[in-house]
């Protein structure tokens, strides 16, 4: 099926299988999100991407498009419910750009330049939480995991290794490793998997390279996110 | 020496009098002294009352980014901790200064060049100027950098166009004016290229016009009251620098050179990875700054001092002709080998600025900066030390990691720290000779600041206030009744 939806009174095309998130994208509309990436399963975790249809609330990563659908996307609350999650997000993991090597290539960054985040809002978790840099090439700083899904994703169905898993539920979530030991260096990981790249923030890492992009040449250092997403979000990391 | 003045015999007995914080000095610190009923001095302490714990809590991260993390101790010199955490980190992936590739080496000098420009800049003209300009004990209404713009435009304007090069330098090196980035390990994550090194030729010439008005500006304050200059908080001490082989001042790579108060060179051309062998720290009870000082002397006369009046007494000479000639200049003022006066610090900074200048004018020439070899690569170690001069002096990074490549131990001696004994000793000085037996007032305890600014201290390093910074006297009686109160709010307003 194709045709037109309406994002925020733009009329815009779709054409058969497409969610509503990969139809903004082709027309050049951003939706904020975190969890989707495209040519990847959808998730639908992060929220994000939440939009109204048709007065009903839904993921746009993960609801299809249709003839004749109105999607409002952007308005103050809807706005400030981004910033809120954006924000939430920040204060349950240590985020602290000014030292992190991801500062400027992040999309949890970039978000939270794009809604304006000027405080964390919410009081810190401070959470007690590990690094795992027992691999040669690889470091997975779980400070920064959001839970995206996108490094269990990217292991199961582009790399074929099921690397990772999320286990646990709620406060108690975590970013777990299929190997003997629960350690990075006894799983089948390597470099050149998707897994290794396709992370968000600064949670997987590819070790010894921090900092060697310069500032002024880094991914969201001329571009907004919202321009970048619409643009070679595709194209980057893979 | 005014050791005698660190610890009173019977502190209950006496009144105390704290000058809390100190202004127009980067971090946090106070003075105390102690009276007894007749205003005598009987103890004086410069208190560091802040603590970063850096060094613990970088613990536990990756080595790659410690040049990053660690510059975010200071936002005056951060570059100085970016590279000295970078030479560390060289030794980490087996990379010693003599294989770093020239390109690497050069666009990290001129980083810290405009680096030491800056802060130099900064601390004559923003912080220690309107003390200079005005007089010690002048209207406080004018004692900061809006009085000098408004009573020396021209001056003032300089000191803050000078600096703003020296920003300018950083940006265009490392990508911002504060904590970019730049250094990494092995080498430099870009070149200049041809407009970025043309946009800092334009003005060169002017900087270095006015980087030699600001040392002619300084030599005629220091000389038109010369004994009183020579004497204000004047300590004889020995000096620690690094130095070139050839016995040049030296700011990024070097050994270490020690002299005596004599003039005598106690240590020379130092491998400064064998640090803890030449310097050891004591602790006291009363700051959070330690005390460092000389193995071979001990703990009670091997303190030292560090900085531009160390680098410029320890030298044999400056390798750019302006500052050399700054250099003759200055020596030849005192009667003794090496100039002991405390207030010979703003001296000195202002060679160092103009040596800066200088240097950046002819690195820019260099097409060096533009090459494409910008890291070197070897055998991996599991320990690094990194020692560079700083605005302030000489600053030792030490780091450890495991076969994870995480930090497992960290020791910085942070310059400001070399100099504690030294502005204890210059605080008890003024406390001693200017101050015991008169009546305290703000104008007269500003003498205190003014011996410790010219060490130009980087207490935290992060912050600094200008001017009108709350300030809180107590006057106690011999029981420790309070007598009097003086407060000045933030708004610079008064109160009994």
């Amino acid at each position: 099926m194709s045709g037109t939806l309406t994002i925020d009174d733009q009329i815009i095309p779709f054409s058969d299988g497409q969610t509503i998130i990969e139809a903004a994208r082709t027309a050049g509309v951003y939706i904020p999100h975190l969890c989707h990436r495209p040519g990847y399963s959808p998730h639908g975790s992060c929220k994000l991407c939440t939009v109204f249809v048709n007065g009903r609330q839904c993921s746009a990563c993960t609801f299809p498009a249709a003839d004749g659908q109105k999607v409002i996307s952007t308005n103050e609350d809807m706005q400030q419910d981004r910033l809120r999650i954006t924000q939430m997000l920040f204060v349950e993991g240590n985020h602290f750009c000014p030292s992190c090597e991801k500062s400027g290539n992040c999309q949890l960054q970039g978000v939270a330049y794009h809604l304006n985040m000027l405080d964390n809002h919410f009081p810190h978790f401070y959470a007690q939480r590990e690094m795992d840099a027992s691999h040669p090439d690889i470091l997975i700083d779980h400070n920064r995991c959001i839970f995206c899904n996108l490094c269990v994703r990217a292991s199961r169905d582009k790399d074929g290794k099921n690397v990772f898993a999320i286990a646990g539920r709620g406060i108690n979530k975590r970013l777990i490793i299929n190997s003997p030991t629960g350690k990075l260096k006894d799983s089948d990981i390597s470099m050149d998997d998707c897994a290794a790249h396709v992370c968000p923030t600064g949670a997987i890492l590819i070790k010894h390279t921090g900092y060697q992009v310069p500032i002024g040449e880094r991914i969201y250092d001329h571009q907004p996110i919202s321009q970048v997403a619409c643009d070679t979000e595709a194209d980057h990391d893979e | 020496m005014y050791q005698h003045l660190e610890t009173a015999k019977n502190p209950e007995t006496l009144k105390r009098v704290a000058v809390d914080p100190v202004s127009r000095v980067e971090g946090h610190g106070k003075v105390t002294l102690l009276l007894d009923e007749n205003n005598q001095v009987k103890q004086a302490r410069l208190h560091i009352v802040e603590f970063r714990g850096f060094e613990k809590f970088i613990q536990g991260r990756p080595y790659w980014e410690l040049p990053v993390m660690v510059q975010r101790l200071c936002g005056i010199c951060p570059v100085s901790h970016h590279l000295a955490a970078a030479k560390a980190i060289d030794q980490l992936v087996g990379v010693d200064p003599d294989n770093l590739p020239p390109a690497a080496d050069k666009l990290r000098r001129l980083l810290h060049f405009g680096q030491v420009l800056q802060s130099h800049a900064l601390h004559f003209f923003h912080l220690s100027s309107p003390d200079l300009l005005f007089g010690f004990e002048s209207d406080i209404g004018k004692r900061n950098i809006v009085g000098v713009l408004a009573d020396y435009p021209d001056i003032g304007l300089q000191g803050v166009k000078l600096r703003k090069y020296g920003q300018e330098v950083i940006r265009m090196v490392s990508g911002k004016r504060i904590h970019g980035t730049g250094a990494i390990a092995g080498g430099m994550n870009k070149a200049l290229n041809k407009e970025e090194r043309d946009y800092l030729l334009q003005d060169i010439d002017q900087i270095i016009s006015w980087a030699q008005a600001s040392v002619a500006l300084v030599k005629k304050v220091h000389t038109s009251n010369l004994p009183y200059y020579d004497d204000f908080a004047t300590i004889r001490s020995s000096y620690l620098s690094l130095i070139k082989p050839n016995g040049a001042l030296e700011l990024y790579h070097g050994g270490i050179r020690v002299k005596d108060a004599e003039g005598q060179t106690l240590v020379d051309h130092y491998d400064y990875c064998d640090y803890a062998e030449l310097i050891r720290e004591e602790v006291r009870s009363w700051t959070y700054m330690k005390f460092p000082y000389l193995t071979s002397i001990g703990m009670d006369d091997g303190w030292y001092r560090v900085g531009p009046l160390a680098r410029i007494n320890n030298c044999d000479f400056i390798d750019t002709p302006l500052a050399e000639a700054a250099r003759v200049d200055f020596k030849q003022h005192s009667v003794e080998t090496m100039v002991h006066s405390t207030l010979g610090f703003h001296w000195a900074r202002l060679i160092e600025l103009l040596h800066c200048a200088e240097s950046i004018a002819s690195l820019l020439h260099d097409p060096d900066l533009m090459s494409s070899d910008l890291v070197a690569k070897g055998e991996r170690r599991y320990e690094g030390i990194g020692v560079i001069e700083a605005p302030r002096g000489t600053l030792f990074h030490h780091y450890q990691i495991d076969e994870n490549d995480i930090v497992t131990k960290a020791n910085l001696i942070v310059s400001t720290t070399s100099n504690n004994t030294a502005m204890n000793e210059s605080v008890r000085q003024v406390a001693a000779e200017y101050l015991s037996g008169r009546e305290l007032t703000e104008p007269l305890l500003n003498n205190l600041e003014v011996a410790i600014r010219a060490y130009d201290p980087c207490l935290s390093c992060a912050t600094h206030a200008v001017g009108k910074m709350p300030l809180q006297l107590e006057l106690l009686d011999a029981q420790g009744k309070m007598v009097d109160t003086l407060v000045r709010h933030s708004d610079g307003s008064f109160e009994h």
